[in-house]
């Protein structure tokens, strides 16, 4: 499961979805605004989503992971709109019977998203400055 | 000419001051788009480092564009 939530992200209610009485183990990622980001003092975060398009393509790769390293349960959560410094941004978690395929397939599923997702971040800094943030993969690829 | 309507996204829709318009457009393919929008999405970006979608599904940069389609361009993603 993939979803865009503008709100905060309720933690306790995802790790339910997680539970399934073949796994045993669960990864969980979780991403966190920072403080700074390139020597800059940041403020808060700003994430845009085009939805439609993030959950077929999120869906994908929850898909591909499951392929490649087989797992139970996954659920990934990623924040739309404001953020303050410490909120969830993104949250991934994989249920699998032995660790290695929840390690593996949470791995996969969070570095796939932060590149294949139509979501962008703005940064918004102490000083009030403000400006997009381009993920380093996809510059230099 | 085709008639497109073309989305922005981010600093794409900042830079146009707009998030769409249809446009009258000589462009066979997406990436025809993408390059006679760049004085309105400002991109100093290659094609190569952005996304495009043709009508709500991924594209790639030489999908063919018909009369009528939506593109969207995506500037960079930042996920996560």
């Amino acid at each position: 499961m993939i979803a865009i939530s503008n709100q905060n992200i309720d933690i306790d209610a995802l790790r339910r979805h997680l539970t399934n009485p073949g796994s045993g183990g669960v990864c969980v990622f979780e991403g966190w605004v920072r403080n700074e980001n390139d020597g800059r003092d940041v403020l808060r975060l700003e994430y845009e989503v085009y939805e439609p398009l993030a959950v077929i393509e999120g869906e994908k790769v929850i898909a591909e992971a499951k392929q490649q390293f087989p797992f139970l349960e996954a659920v990934c959560v990623h924040r739309s709109g404001l953020l303050a410094i410490g909120d969830c941004a993104v949250w991934v978690g994989v249920s699998a019977p032995h660790r290695d395929e929840a390690f593996k397939a949470s791995r996969y599923i969070i570095d796939e998203v932060k590149t294949r997702l139509p979501i962008w971040k703005k940064e918004h800094y102490v000083d009030g400055d403000s400006d997009w943030v381009n993920c380093e993969r996809c510059a230099n690829g | 000419m085709k008639t497109i309507t073309v989305r922005y996204f981010a600093m794409f829709r900042e830079n146009a001051g707009l998030g769409e318009e249809t446009l009258q457009l000589e462009a066979s393919t997406a990436l025809d788009v993408f390059e006679q929008t760049r004085d309105r999405h400002g991109s100093t970006e290659p094609s190569g480092h952005c996304k495009v979608a043709i009508n709500d599904a991924m594209a790639d940069w030489a999908t063919p564009v018909s009369e009528g389609d939506t593109v969207l361009l995506f500037p960079p993603v930042a996920g996560g």
